[in-house]
């Protein structure tokens, strides 16, 4: 099997490759070839990740590095990729998805002039390069390549209808609150490359790199690292892009805002879970900031109106369960839910997609209601979505939330409260969602009603692809307490030294019953609520204040962008215009009067001159006799 | 080869001399094909200088030493060495692409515009060419001096406001260095010429590094050199010179002030002031350092409030430039070693910028970008080339200016971590910045002045492809350019131990 070895670098390149085609070629290239290339490429790096992943479970992790991208008397930096049982369950996720979005893309995007369906294309096969990049890399600063490079294509993506000001304004807030993340990521790497010299995974987690750092290096650098989490995984403070960026065409919204970029976060503190564990306050404040967001998210998911906001809003929510899950030091649960969500989110993702297809582009889900009877096939997958993302038994969220909900309970009964309310919002919302969107009768006007068709079978397939491993997703996880043997667990041993406390059966079962009833009860109380929902008035009060997200992102602009605005005016207009140019001008002026001043001297008359020479040469010799 | 004539030589004497045979040209055609072809041949010389690298090996190649004023203990002593080797390269580089790029653009007097334009090539590459410091002054004038000519007859409207203050800036920074280059020489040992000539002062380089001076000496002699190199940089508050000279100069000398001038300042603190002043150097790199990211950050505040394109690219230039100036005196070797890569770097990068400004100003007269919009609808090539270059200016990683930045914030790091976080808000204001014009300018409906604009011709397609080919070259294969640059960085950090 070494040969895959030898071949790891073509998982990433193929996608570059279709890039460059589609690309390059987005004038020439017929909507089906491009298709077909942008699809068939990242196909060709899901065959390489499946093979890959074999390898990995059959023969272990290895390295490889390519060159050395930069190298200095005393630092060293290899082009090098780490292929152990976490990046490849990542490169599965990426290229699997990834796959099946590219497909339904094909059709969904069918519409767009070959020109910008082969832009398209061209751009989501480079997001999936810098994925894949990301997770490959062997030392944080290959992985920093791909972390920033996702950022840049969610900018080309989100912007992607460039003429409307508002989608690349988007654009914009997610490049740049993702940069701020980056800093702090930037910040980190900089600390350990000036404590231990190295990024390099294998070296940095080996315990005697690790007992080169201080208790405070170890907590500043995870720290910073997470920052730069929050950034990408849309946390506290920085979610605010990730809403703002379901400006983008739908599947991107399911590939980037769902099923992979976001993860990056994630997947950056399960990398370096040897380093997290070691900063118990790190920790605290991953928690705290995991649970805070997946609360925060799901309150505003409630009352949101826009198909895909609430959607954006569960997946801020989801994210941080799975911080919650890192926080308390249960990462494969976290990297559990990261595969779990991945299906069902990405299934909600491309679900919405099918709806506004066949709403026209309308996305306002108090103008739909009954689509069920003109989509079945949308509407039935979308419903497992909801099973699933809800935690119903036998679906794949309920293995992966029951264990970071465990997880919290070893910790505290407190935060498993807690996350047991976000956990029950989480239903309700979901349900509202699908009550309101498939139940009850249509509310559109009568041209949308007549075009309400179901999606054509490569937006299909996709669904019911994904319904199926939303289903089906969690028998990989199923906990010893159900008779199962957590086979991730097990698979994802060597990399991550889970920390979660492990509970007695009974109590997992009781917690388990627990959840399961009142999730049932919260989808019941939607159900109640919203099976014939008719439009009604704005929403007033508390409703209010969620419908406007808490007013956060006033907030920040009252708060930070004004103010910071103001400081470049003040810059520009006082101390440079007023302050340094007013002096260099006035240093000029000075100059330029003096030297009129001087010139009335030169009279061109003789005596004037004899006298001056006169009184100059007196002045010298009074000079000559005192010094 | 080096028995005949040596790179040094070739690099100063070809610029030179086609630059008298242009002003001899006087049809439009003829000159600026001249211009082409001999910056071509200049280039070719450059890149074949590369491969002769070797400073043990080829050590002939590189260095000639002519006797000029030996009485006074001068020598007109030329060497190609790591320091000069990656900025000569940059000026034979960005001269074919900026005569290419611009060839579009009929000047009146095209004789003198070339001939004037060759002469600055000749000035500049014998500042990073001399080793001895009248030799230096002297080019360091020459290259300032048409450049002047350039800006006061081929600039915009308010042309005579701008060259002036430009020339009045650099010139007093000029002044003040010529006073500290006498002082040190007064405190230099003998020389001793082959010839049995003793001079009583010398002005070679190893002369100056071994001047006899106090630390009180150093002290204000620092300040002398550094107002020179300050200014020319520019560094905060030295800058105001810039924004309307790169606003009013015609594209092509814009060009040049950015892409190369700009490095004149920080390769005379490489040079010059670093080897000659190591203690006062060291005494004062944090004052240094300070005032340049006070300037990234005041320079990046400043830019995202310009409307005009060429001042946001200016001020974008003065926090680039203030952070390679803060990595220089960070004393370490990756902060060097990264201002090194970024002086080439940031030296193509903002010639590709001016590239497309100049383009746009070329067809729709218009340069602010509230006038424009939607410009990607009708020239996406442009556009497309247009954010590769503006992303690669914000260091996006896989561009030659991530491992620049990378490199000078991890050595700022290691020398506070202050300098660090501070600078590094810089990097997040870059964005913001370089977001906002590609959307108003580029994003959006079209409008009148920019529906009818045209994409870019061939010959810009070319120069703009080369750029971005050396974007992404450097960008993932940065080592070669690490190489070549390794003595110098070595020779800098062994000075000041």
């Amino acid at each position: 099997m070494s040969n895959i070895s030898a071949l790891i670098w073509l998982i990433p390149i193929l996608p570059l490759i279709g890039f460059l085609i589609n690309g390059m070629g987005r004038k020439q290239l017929s909507k089906g070839i491009s298709g077909i290339i942008g699809s068939a490429v990242i196909l060709a790096s899901f065959i390489l990740s499946v093979l890959v992943f074999f390898q990995v479970k059959e023969a272990g992790a290895f390295n490889v590095n390519y060159f050395d991208f930069i190298r200095l008397s005393d630092f060293k930096l290899g082009f090098e990729f780490k292929i152990d049982q976490l990046s490849s369950i990542f490169l599965l996720i990426i290229t699997g998805i990834g796959f099946l979005i590219h497909v339904y893309s094909t059709s969904y995007m069918h519409e767009e002039p070959s020109k910008d369906f082969a832009k398209y294309f061209a751009y989501l096969n480079l997001f999936i390069f810098s994925m894949l990049l990301l997770v490959l890399g062997g030392n944080f600063v290959i992985m920093f390549i791909g972390w920033e490079g996702v950022g840049l294509c969610s900018y080309l993506l989100i912007g992607f209808w460039f003429k409307k000001p508002e989608y690349t304004s988007a654009a914009n807030k997610a490049f740049i609150m993702n940069r701020i993340g980056d800093l702090g990521f930037l910040l980190a790497v900089f600390w350990l490359i000036a404590k231990v010299g190295t990024t390099n995974f294998d070296v940095l987690f080996a315990p005697e790199t690790l007992k080169l750092l201080t208790a405070n290096d170890v907590t500043g650098i995870t720290l910073l690292l997470f920052v730069g989490a929050t950034g990408k995984s849309a946390q506290i403070p920085l979610y605010t892009w990730l809403p703002d960026a379901m400006a983008g065409p739908t599947p991107v919204s399911a590939l980037i805002h769902a099923a992979t970029m976001v993860t990056a976060g994630i997947y950056m503190i399960a990398r370096s879970n040897a380093l997290f564990s070691l900063a118990p306050i790190t920790q605290t404040v991953i928690t705290v900031v995991g649970l805070a967001t997946a609360l925060l998210a799901a309150s505003i998911a409630i009352k949101q109106n826009d198909i895909k906001k609430v959607l954006a809003y569960s997946t801020v929510s989801q994210l941080g369960f799975m911080f919650l899950a890192l926080g308390t030091g249960n990462y494969t649960a976290a990297v559990f839910h990261v595969l779990t969500h991945a299906f069902f989110k990405a299934l909600m993702f491309l679900g919405s997609g099918s709806v506004i297809h066949a709403m026209g582009g309308e996305q306002d889900i108090r103008k739909m209601g009954g689509l069920h009877k003109h989509m079945k096939i949308t509407s039935i997958t979308f419903l497992i979505g909801c099973l699933a993302i809800s935690g119903i038994p036998g679906f794949s969220g309920f293995f992966s939330k029951d264990e970071i909900l465990a997880g919290a309970y070893g910790y505290s009964s407190m935060l498993y409260g807690i996350a047991l309310f976000a956990a029950l919002l989480t239903a309700f919302y979901m349900f509202r969602l699908y009550f309101i969107t498939f139940r009850g009768s249509f509310r559109g006007t009568h041209e949308q009603a007549h075009h309400l068709h179901e999606s054509p079978a490569a937006m299909t397939i996709p669904l019911i692809i994904l319904a199926i491993l939303s289903v089906v997703g969690g028998a990989i996880g199923v906990p010893e307490a159900l008779g199962g043997k957590h086979e991730l667990a097990q698979f994802l041993a060597p990399v991550i030294k889970s920390a979660a406390h492990h509970l007695d059966h009974t109590t997992e079962y009781m917690l388990m019953a627990l959840s399961t009833a009142l999730v049932l009860a919260s989808i019941f109380a939607a159900w109640s609520l919203y099976k014939n929902y008719k439009a009604s008035g704005e929403a007033t009060g508390f409703g209010k204040v969620l419908q406007n997200k808490w007013y956060v992102d006033e907030l920040y602009q009252t708060a930070i962008v004004q103010p910071l605005s103001a400081l470049g005016t003040f810059f520009n207009n006082i101390i440079e215009k007023k302050g340094i140019d007013g002096f260099v001008n006035g240093v000029g002026k000075a100059v330029n009067y003096g030297s009129r001043q001087l010139r009335l001297l030169q009279s061109g008359q003789v005596g004037a001159y004899v006298l001056l020479m006169v009184i100059g040469m007196l002045l010298l010799f009074i000079i000559q006799l005192f010094v | 080869m080096g028995n005949y004539i040596t790179f040094p030589e070739l690099l100063l004497w070809l610029p030179l001399v086609a630059g008298i045979i242009a002003f001899f040209l006087k049809k439009q055609g003829s000159a600026k094909a001249w211009a082409i072809l001999s910056s071509f041949i200049i280039l070719g010389v450059s890149v074949a200088s590369l491969f002769f690298a070797d400073d043990v090996k080829y050590a002939s190649f590189n260095k000639v030493n002519y006797y000029w004023l030996k009485y006074i203990g001068n020598s007109f002593y030329l060497v190609l060495d790591s320091t000069g080797r990656l900025l000569t390269f940059l000026t034979a580089l960005s001269f074919p692409i900026i005569f290419i790029s611009t060839q579009q653009n009929n000047y009146k007097n095209p004789h003198s515009f070339y001939g004037l334009m060759l002469l600055t090539q000749a000035g500049l590459m014998g500042v990073f060419l001399a080793w001895d410091a009248l030799v230096f002054y002297f080019f360091w004038e020459l290259a300032l001096i048409p450049v002047y000519f350039l800006c006061s007859m081929w600039g915009g409207e308010k042309r005579i406001q701008a060259t002036f203050k430009f020339f009045v800036y650099t010139f007093a920074g000029s002044l003040l260095m010529l006073i500290g280059i006498i002082y040190v020489y007064l405190h230099t040992p003998e020389r001793a010429f082959d010839d049995g000539h003793i001079a009583q002062h010398s002005f070679a380089l190893q002369s100056f590094m071994h001047a006899t001076l106090s630390t009180g000496q150093q002290t204000w002699l620092f300040w002398l050199f550094f107002a020179a190199f300050a200014v020319k940089m520019p560094i905060f508050p030295f800058h105001t010179w810039q924004p309307d000279t790169y606003d009013q100069a015609p594209t092509s000398v814009t060009m040049v002030l950015s892409g190369i001038m700009v490095k004149m300042g920080l390769f005379g603190v490489i040079r010059w002031l670093i080897p000659v002043l190591p203690d006062a150097s060291l005494q004062f790199a944090n004052i240094v350092i300070i005032l340049s990211i006070i300037g990234i950050l005041y320079a990046s505040f400043i830019a995202i409030k310009q409307d005009n394109i060429k001042k946001l690219i200016a001020y974008s230039s003065i926090a680039h430039i203030g952070l390679m100036c803060a990595a220089l005196f960070a004393n370490n070797e990756m902060s060097v070693q990264g201002a090194f890569l970024q002086m080439f770097s940031h030296g193509i990068n903002i010639i590709g910028l001016w590239i497309v400004v100049d383009m746009l100003e070329k067809q729709t007269g218009a340069k602010h970008i509230s006038q424009l919009s939607g410009v990607a609808h009708k020239a996406p090539v442009l556009t497309i080339f247009l954010v590769v270059i503006a992303l690669a200016n914000i260091a996006l990683p896989l561009t030659n200016a991530f491992v620049g930045e990378f490199l000078m914030f991890a050595g700022l790091y290691k020398a506070n971590v202050w300098y660090a976080v501070v600078a590094g808000i810089g990097i997040i204001l870059a964005a913001v910045y370089t977001l906002r014009m590609i959307q108003r300018v580029f994003y959006g409906e079209s409008n009148a002045l920019t529906q009818n604009i045209e994409d870019a011709s061939l010959g810009q397609k070319f120069v703009l492809a080369v750029i971005v080919a050396f974007i992404f070259g450097i960008g993932i294969m940065p080592q070669p350019l690490i190489d070549l640059t390794k003595e110098a960085v070595n020779g800098l950090l062994a000075i000041k131990k």
